[in-house]
Protein backbone atom coordinates (compact mmCIF):
# COMPACT_ATOMS: atom_id res chain seq x y z
CA UNK A 1 0.00 0.00 0.00
CA UNK A 2 2.63 2.04 1.15
CA UNK A 3 4.44 1.62 -2.11
CA UNK A 4 1.86 2.24 -4.78
CA UNK A 5 1.87 5.66 -2.57
CA UNK A 6 4.28 6.27 -2.86
CA UNK A 7 4.70 5.18 -6.90
CA UNK A 8 1.54 7.49 -7.44
CA UNK A 9 3.48 10.25 -6.08
CA UNK A 10 6.58 9.39 -8.04
CA UNK A 11 4.23 9.16 -10.98
CA UNK A 12 2.57 12.25 -10.30
CA UNK A 13 6.16 14.14 -9.71
CA UNK A 14 7.21 12.46 -13.19
CA UNK A 15 4.07 14.13 -14.84
CA UNK A 16 4.27 17.41 -13.16
CA UNK A 17 8.06 17.64 -14.02
CA UNK A 18 7.18 16.65 -18.03
CA UNK A 19 4.89 19.28 -17.93
CA UNK A 20 6.69 22.28 -16.91
CA UNK A 21 10.07 21.28 -19.62
CA UNK A 22 7.39 22.71 -21.79
CA UNK A 23 6.33 25.59 -19.97
CA UNK A 24 8.54 29.19 -20.92
CA UNK A 25 7.29 30.63 -17.35
CA UNK A 26 10.09 30.59 -14.36
CA UNK A 27 8.34 31.70 -11.23
CA UNK A 28 11.33 34.36 -10.49
CA UNK A 29 11.51 37.26 -7.94
CA UNK A 30 7.96 39.05 -7.38
CA UNK A 31 7.86 42.83 -5.81
CA UNK A 32 9.68 42.79 -2.27
CA UNK A 33 11.62 40.09 -3.07
CA UNK A 34 15.75 40.34 -2.22
CA UNK A 35 17.56 39.82 -5.69
CA UNK A 36 20.27 38.02 -5.80
CA UNK A 37 23.78 39.28 -6.58
CA UNK A 38 26.10 37.93 -9.25
CA UNK A 39 29.54 37.89 -10.37
CA UNK A 40 29.39 37.89 -14.10
CA UNK A 41 31.67 39.16 -16.77
CA UNK A 42 31.48 42.32 -18.60
CA UNK A 43 32.69 42.93 -22.19
CA UNK A 44 35.50 44.59 -21.14
CA UNK A 45 36.64 41.04 -19.17
CA UNK A 46 36.25 42.03 -15.70
CA UNK A 47 33.49 40.23 -13.69
CA UNK A 48 30.97 42.62 -12.14
CA UNK A 49 28.37 42.17 -8.88
CA UNK A 50 25.90 44.85 -7.54
CA UNK A 51 28.14 44.69 -4.33
CA UNK A 52 31.04 46.55 -6.28
CA UNK A 53 28.37 49.43 -6.08
CA UNK A 54 29.29 51.05 -3.00
CA UNK A 55 27.68 54.19 -3.32
CA UNK A 56 24.25 53.17 -5.43
CA UNK A 57 21.30 53.59 -3.74
CA UNK A 58 19.49 50.68 -6.15
CA UNK A 59 19.84 49.26 -9.84
CA UNK A 60 18.16 49.24 -12.63
CA UNK A 61 18.83 45.74 -14.18
CA UNK A 62 17.99 45.03 -17.18
CA UNK A 63 17.92 41.80 -19.11
CA UNK A 64 18.48 42.55 -22.72
CA UNK A 65 20.16 41.19 -25.81
CA UNK A 66 21.47 42.04 -29.41
CA UNK A 67 19.06 40.43 -31.56
CA UNK A 68 15.80 40.50 -30.07
CA UNK A 69 14.21 43.31 -32.11
CA UNK A 70 12.46 45.07 -28.96
CA UNK A 71 15.82 45.10 -27.14
CA UNK A 72 16.93 47.17 -30.49
CA UNK A 73 14.34 49.30 -30.73
CA UNK A 74 14.92 50.13 -26.41
CA UNK A 75 18.60 50.78 -26.95
CA UNK A 76 18.88 54.36 -27.01
CA UNK A 77 16.30 54.37 -24.28
CA UNK A 78 18.63 52.41 -21.76
CA UNK A 79 21.11 54.26 -22.47
CA UNK A 80 19.15 57.46 -21.45
CA UNK A 81 18.31 55.97 -18.36
CA UNK A 82 21.88 55.29 -17.71
CA UNK A 83 22.65 59.25 -18.15
CA UNK A 84 19.92 60.48 -16.18
CA UNK A 85 20.07 58.07 -13.08
CA UNK A 86 23.46 56.30 -12.41
CA UNK A 87 24.58 60.00 -11.11
CA UNK A 88 21.59 60.26 -8.93
CA UNK A 89 22.74 56.51 -7.54
CA UNK A 90 20.53 54.26 -9.85
CA UNK A 91 22.98 52.57 -12.72
CA UNK A 92 22.37 50.50 -15.33
CA UNK A 93 23.15 47.12 -15.49
CA UNK A 94 22.38 45.46 -18.45
CA UNK A 95 22.97 41.57 -18.66
CA UNK A 96 22.93 39.62 -21.83
CA UNK A 97 20.96 35.99 -21.07
CA UNK A 98 21.03 34.32 -24.45
CA UNK A 99 23.22 30.95 -25.26
CA UNK A 100 25.78 32.33 -28.01
CA UNK A 101 25.66 28.93 -29.08
CA UNK A 102 21.49 29.13 -29.94
CA UNK A 103 21.65 33.20 -31.02
CA UNK A 104 25.20 33.76 -32.18
CA UNK A 105 24.77 37.47 -32.68
CA UNK A 106 24.82 37.54 -28.84
CA UNK A 107 28.41 36.33 -28.76
CA UNK A 108 30.56 38.01 -26.53
CA UNK A 109 32.19 39.80 -29.45
CA UNK A 110 29.08 40.90 -30.88
CA UNK A 111 28.29 42.39 -27.31
CA UNK A 112 31.15 43.96 -27.21
CA UNK A 113 30.99 45.67 -30.94
CA UNK A 114 27.23 46.71 -30.39
CA UNK A 115 28.18 48.34 -26.85
CA UNK A 116 31.62 50.09 -28.78
CA UNK A 117 28.91 51.41 -31.94
CA UNK A 118 25.76 52.46 -29.36
CA UNK A 119 28.31 53.60 -26.83
CA UNK A 120 26.92 52.03 -23.95
CA UNK A 121 27.71 53.89 -20.48
CA UNK A 122 26.80 51.01 -18.26
CA UNK A 123 28.38 47.39 -17.48
CA UNK A 124 26.94 44.58 -20.48
CA UNK A 125 27.13 41.72 -18.95
CA UNK A 126 27.13 38.03 -20.05
CA UNK A 127 24.81 35.55 -18.02
CA UNK A 128 26.97 32.76 -19.24
CA UNK A 129 25.94 30.06 -16.99
CA UNK A 130 21.90 31.13 -17.75
CA UNK A 131 21.78 30.56 -13.89
CA UNK A 132 21.01 34.38 -12.85
CA UNK A 133 18.08 35.29 -14.91
CA UNK A 134 15.57 32.37 -13.99
CA UNK A 135 16.34 32.98 -10.49
CA UNK A 136 14.88 36.94 -11.38
CA UNK A 137 12.40 34.94 -13.59
CA UNK A 138 13.18 37.20 -16.59
CA UNK A 139 11.68 35.46 -19.23
CA UNK A 140 12.21 37.58 -22.21
CA UNK A 141 14.36 40.88 -23.42
CA UNK A 142 13.89 43.41 -22.55
CA UNK A 143 12.88 42.82 -18.94
CA UNK A 144 13.20 45.21 -16.72
CA UNK A 145 14.13 44.87 -12.51
CA UNK A 146 14.33 47.94 -10.89
CA UNK A 147 15.96 47.00 -7.26
CA UNK A 148 16.63 49.65 -4.23
CA UNK A 149 19.48 48.63 -1.89
CA UNK A 150 18.27 48.13 1.70
CA UNK A 151 19.95 46.79 5.10
CA UNK A 152 18.11 43.41 4.00
CA UNK A 153 19.67 43.50 0.35
CA UNK A 154 18.60 44.54 -2.87
CA UNK A 155 14.66 44.92 -2.75
CA UNK A 156 12.68 44.19 -6.31
CA UNK A 157 10.63 47.32 -6.49
CA UNK A 158 9.51 47.23 -10.21
CA UNK A 159 9.11 44.17 -12.58
CA UNK A 160 8.33 45.02 -16.51
CA UNK A 161 8.94 47.04 -19.15
CA UNK A 162 10.35 50.50 -19.61
CA UNK A 163 7.57 52.45 -21.28
CA UNK A 164 4.25 51.93 -22.84
CA UNK A 165 5.59 52.89 -26.60
CA UNK A 166 8.00 50.50 -28.11
CA UNK A 167 7.87 51.95 -31.35
CA UNK A 168 8.29 55.54 -30.75
CA UNK A 169 9.81 57.40 -28.05
CA UNK A 170 8.33 60.47 -28.94
CA UNK A 171 4.72 58.47 -28.03
CA UNK A 172 5.48 57.19 -25.07
CA UNK A 173 2.85 58.08 -22.45
CA UNK A 174 3.90 56.65 -19.35
CA UNK A 175 7.52 55.87 -18.48
CA UNK A 176 7.21 53.07 -16.03
CA UNK A 177 10.94 52.36 -15.61
CA UNK A 178 11.72 56.18 -14.88
CA UNK A 179 8.54 56.45 -12.62
CA UNK A 180 9.48 53.96 -10.39
CA UNK A 181 13.18 55.23 -10.05
CA UNK A 182 11.85 58.55 -9.07
CA UNK A 183 9.45 57.17 -6.52
CA UNK A 184 12.45 55.85 -5.20
CA UNK A 185 14.58 58.30 -4.98
CA UNK A 186 11.85 60.76 -3.52
CA UNK A 187 11.26 58.22 -0.53
CA UNK A 188 7.45 57.00 -2.69
CA UNK A 189 6.15 53.72 -3.27
CA UNK A 190 6.19 52.81 -6.65
CA UNK A 191 3.24 54.26 -8.74
CA UNK A 192 3.06 50.86 -11.12
CA UNK A 193 4.95 47.77 -9.46
CA UNK A 194 4.50 45.56 -12.34
CA UNK A 195 4.00 45.36 -16.20
CA UNK A 196 4.19 43.42 -19.24
CA UNK A 197 5.04 43.65 -22.39
CA UNK A 198 5.58 41.19 -25.66
CA UNK A 199 9.40 40.85 -25.89
CA UNK A 200 11.69 37.75 -27.35
CA UNK A 201 12.04 34.49 -25.18
CA UNK A 202 15.53 33.63 -23.82
CA UNK A 203 17.66 31.55 -26.17
CA UNK A 204 18.20 28.50 -23.07
CA UNK A 205 21.37 26.62 -23.89
CA UNK A 206 20.85 23.25 -25.64
CA UNK A 207 21.22 20.29 -23.27
CA UNK A 208 23.33 18.17 -25.60
CA UNK B 1 -5.98 62.23 -66.74
CA UNK B 2 -4.23 66.04 -65.00
CA UNK B 3 -6.08 64.24 -62.16
CA UNK B 4 -4.83 60.64 -62.67
CA UNK B 5 -1.59 61.66 -62.99
CA UNK B 6 -2.00 63.62 -59.97
CA UNK B 7 -3.22 60.73 -58.17
CA UNK B 8 -0.09 58.83 -59.29
CA UNK B 9 2.12 60.91 -58.25
CA UNK B 10 0.54 61.47 -54.74
CA UNK B 11 0.16 57.53 -54.50
CA UNK B 12 4.50 57.21 -54.54
CA UNK B 13 5.11 59.98 -52.45
CA UNK B 14 2.84 58.83 -50.19
CA UNK B 15 4.18 55.24 -50.15
CA UNK B 16 7.41 56.43 -49.78
CA UNK B 17 6.64 58.91 -46.79
CA UNK B 18 5.10 55.64 -45.16
CA UNK B 19 8.42 53.54 -45.83
CA UNK B 20 10.27 56.09 -44.13
CA UNK B 21 8.14 57.07 -41.17
CA UNK B 22 7.53 53.96 -39.84
CA UNK B 23 8.74 54.38 -36.40
CA UNK B 24 7.18 57.37 -36.40
CA UNK B 25 3.99 56.00 -37.14
CA UNK B 26 0.75 57.01 -34.35
CA UNK B 27 -0.68 54.60 -32.68
CA UNK B 28 -4.39 55.06 -33.60
CA UNK B 29 -4.48 52.42 -36.07
CA UNK B 30 -8.13 50.77 -36.08
CA UNK B 31 -8.13 48.15 -39.30
CA UNK B 32 -6.38 48.32 -42.24
CA UNK B 33 -4.87 46.39 -44.67
CA UNK B 34 -1.49 46.31 -46.60
CA UNK B 35 -1.27 44.99 -49.84
CA UNK B 36 1.60 43.58 -51.41
CA UNK B 37 0.24 41.58 -54.50
CA UNK B 38 -2.04 38.48 -53.58
CA UNK B 39 -1.09 39.02 -49.89
CA UNK B 40 -3.49 41.16 -48.14
CA UNK B 41 -3.23 41.62 -44.46
CA UNK B 42 -5.94 42.49 -42.14
CA UNK B 43 -4.50 44.57 -39.19
CA UNK B 44 -5.92 45.71 -36.00
CA UNK B 45 -5.84 47.15 -32.59
CA UNK B 46 -6.28 45.29 -29.96
CA UNK B 47 -10.03 46.64 -29.65
CA UNK B 48 -10.32 45.08 -33.65
CA UNK B 49 -9.10 41.98 -32.23
CA UNK B 50 -10.81 41.09 -29.20
CA UNK B 51 -13.53 39.64 -30.94
CA UNK B 52 -12.22 37.44 -33.01
CA UNK B 53 -10.81 36.17 -29.33
CA UNK B 54 -14.53 35.87 -27.97
CA UNK B 55 -16.62 34.39 -30.67
CA UNK B 56 -19.53 32.74 -29.32
CA UNK B 57 -21.10 30.49 -32.53
CA UNK B 58 -20.19 26.89 -32.73
CA UNK B 59 -16.56 26.70 -33.81
CA UNK B 60 -13.62 26.06 -31.93
CA UNK B 61 -11.31 28.52 -32.26
CA UNK B 62 -7.50 28.02 -32.00
CA UNK B 63 -5.63 31.16 -31.98
CA UNK B 64 -1.78 31.46 -32.25
CA UNK B 65 0.27 34.80 -31.07
CA UNK B 66 3.50 34.85 -33.23
CA UNK B 67 5.88 36.48 -35.07
CA UNK B 68 8.52 36.22 -37.99
CA UNK B 69 11.73 37.15 -35.49
CA UNK B 70 10.18 34.80 -33.06
CA UNK B 71 12.31 31.51 -33.63
CA UNK B 72 10.34 29.23 -31.28
CA UNK B 73 6.90 30.35 -33.04
CA UNK B 74 8.47 29.81 -36.64
CA UNK B 75 9.03 26.05 -35.26
CA UNK B 76 5.95 25.41 -34.23
CA UNK B 77 3.63 27.30 -36.46
CA UNK B 78 3.73 23.98 -39.06
CA UNK B 79 1.88 22.57 -36.48
CA UNK B 80 -0.73 24.59 -36.51
CA UNK B 81 -0.99 25.04 -39.97
CA UNK B 82 -1.32 21.03 -40.74
CA UNK B 83 -4.05 21.30 -37.67
CA UNK B 84 -6.03 23.51 -39.67
CA UNK B 85 -5.66 21.50 -42.88
CA UNK B 86 -6.61 18.23 -40.60
CA UNK B 87 -9.51 19.99 -38.74
CA UNK B 88 -11.04 22.09 -41.29
CA UNK B 89 -14.20 20.06 -41.44
CA UNK B 90 -14.82 19.52 -37.99
CA UNK B 91 -15.60 23.17 -37.39
CA UNK B 92 -12.17 24.43 -36.06
CA UNK B 93 -10.64 27.40 -37.01
CA UNK B 94 -6.83 28.62 -36.93
CA UNK B 95 -6.15 32.03 -36.35
CA UNK B 96 -2.41 33.45 -36.50
CA UNK B 97 -1.97 36.83 -34.97
CA UNK B 98 1.26 37.99 -35.93
CA UNK B 99 3.22 40.52 -33.66
CA UNK B 100 5.41 41.54 -36.13
CA UNK B 101 6.72 45.03 -36.11
CA UNK B 102 5.02 47.34 -38.54
CA UNK B 103 8.33 48.56 -40.33
CA UNK B 104 8.77 44.31 -41.33
CA UNK B 105 5.34 43.57 -42.89
CA UNK B 106 6.77 44.49 -46.11
CA UNK B 107 10.36 42.92 -45.77
CA UNK B 108 9.86 39.85 -43.41
CA UNK B 109 5.95 38.97 -42.58
CA UNK B 110 4.40 39.20 -46.21
CA UNK B 111 7.85 37.00 -47.68
CA UNK B 112 7.11 34.89 -44.64
CA UNK B 113 3.55 33.92 -45.77
CA UNK B 114 4.07 33.96 -49.21
CA UNK B 115 7.23 31.34 -49.11
CA UNK B 116 4.97 29.18 -46.81
CA UNK B 117 1.91 29.35 -48.55
CA UNK B 118 0.27 30.30 -44.96
CA UNK B 119 -3.43 28.66 -45.42
CA UNK B 120 -4.44 29.54 -41.94
CA UNK B 121 -6.34 32.61 -41.32
CA UNK B 122 -3.51 35.48 -40.38
CA UNK B 123 -4.27 38.89 -38.38
CA UNK B 124 -1.69 41.40 -37.49
CA UNK B 125 -1.89 43.13 -34.10
CA UNK B 126 -0.79 45.96 -33.70
CA UNK B 127 -0.78 48.14 -30.91
CA UNK B 128 1.87 49.58 -28.52
CA UNK B 129 0.00 49.65 -25.30
CA UNK B 130 0.71 46.46 -24.08
CA UNK B 131 0.81 46.42 -20.51
CA UNK B 132 -3.26 47.25 -21.00
CA UNK B 133 -3.83 44.54 -23.78
CA UNK B 134 -1.53 41.51 -22.47
CA UNK B 135 -4.18 40.98 -19.55
CA UNK B 136 -6.88 40.95 -21.81
CA UNK B 137 -5.74 38.07 -23.73
CA UNK B 138 -4.75 36.25 -20.07
CA UNK B 139 -4.33 37.24 -16.50
CA UNK B 140 -1.58 35.00 -16.44
CA UNK B 141 0.39 35.80 -19.82
CA UNK B 142 3.56 38.81 -19.26
CA UNK B 143 4.61 39.31 -22.98
CA UNK B 144 6.72 36.06 -23.83
CA UNK B 145 5.57 34.75 -27.15
CA UNK B 146 4.09 31.97 -28.40
CA UNK B 147 1.09 31.67 -26.74
CA UNK B 148 -2.12 29.80 -28.03
CA UNK B 149 -5.45 30.04 -27.05
CA UNK B 150 -8.30 27.49 -27.67
CA UNK B 151 -11.61 28.35 -26.87
CA UNK B 152 -15.25 27.63 -28.28
CA UNK B 153 -18.12 29.69 -26.41
CA UNK B 154 -18.33 26.93 -23.15
CA UNK B 155 -14.62 26.69 -22.78
CA UNK B 156 -11.46 28.68 -22.97
CA UNK B 157 -7.67 27.42 -22.11
CA UNK B 158 -4.63 29.31 -22.60
CA UNK B 159 -1.37 27.73 -23.40
CA UNK B 160 2.25 29.63 -22.31
CA UNK B 161 4.19 26.73 -23.96
CA UNK B 162 5.38 25.75 -27.51
CA UNK B 163 3.94 22.42 -29.11
CA UNK B 164 4.34 19.80 -31.05
CA UNK B 165 1.62 18.23 -33.55
CA UNK B 166 0.77 15.91 -31.10
CA UNK B 167 0.21 17.82 -27.76
CA UNK B 168 -1.89 20.60 -30.32
CA UNK B 169 -3.89 17.60 -31.60
CA UNK B 170 -4.66 15.84 -28.36
CA UNK B 171 -5.66 19.48 -26.80
CA UNK B 172 -7.89 20.11 -29.59
CA UNK B 173 -9.34 16.51 -28.67
CA UNK B 174 -10.48 18.06 -25.53
CA UNK B 175 -12.94 20.84 -27.31
CA UNK B 176 -14.37 18.18 -29.76
CA UNK B 177 -15.47 15.78 -27.12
Amino acid sequence: MKLIKTLSILAIVVVVSAFSVNSKASPGYEVGDVATDFKLENIDGKKVSLADYTEAKGFIVIFTCNTCPYAVQYEDRIIALDKKYASKGYPVIAIQPNDPNVQPGDSMEAMKARAVSKGFTFPYLMDEDQKIYPQYGANKTPHVYILEKTNKGNIVKYIGAIDDNYKDASAVNVKYAENAVDALLAGNEVPETTTRAIGCSIKVKKSN
Amino acid sequence: MKHTLALFVLLLVSCKTDKKTDTAQTNDIKTETSTNNDVKLEIHDFNGLEPYLNRTDDKIYVVNFWATWCAPCIKELPHFEALNANYKGENVEVILVSLDFPHQFETKLIPYIKEHDLKSKILVLDDVDMNTWIPKVDENWDGAIPVTIIYNKDKRKFYDQTFTYEILENELKQFLK
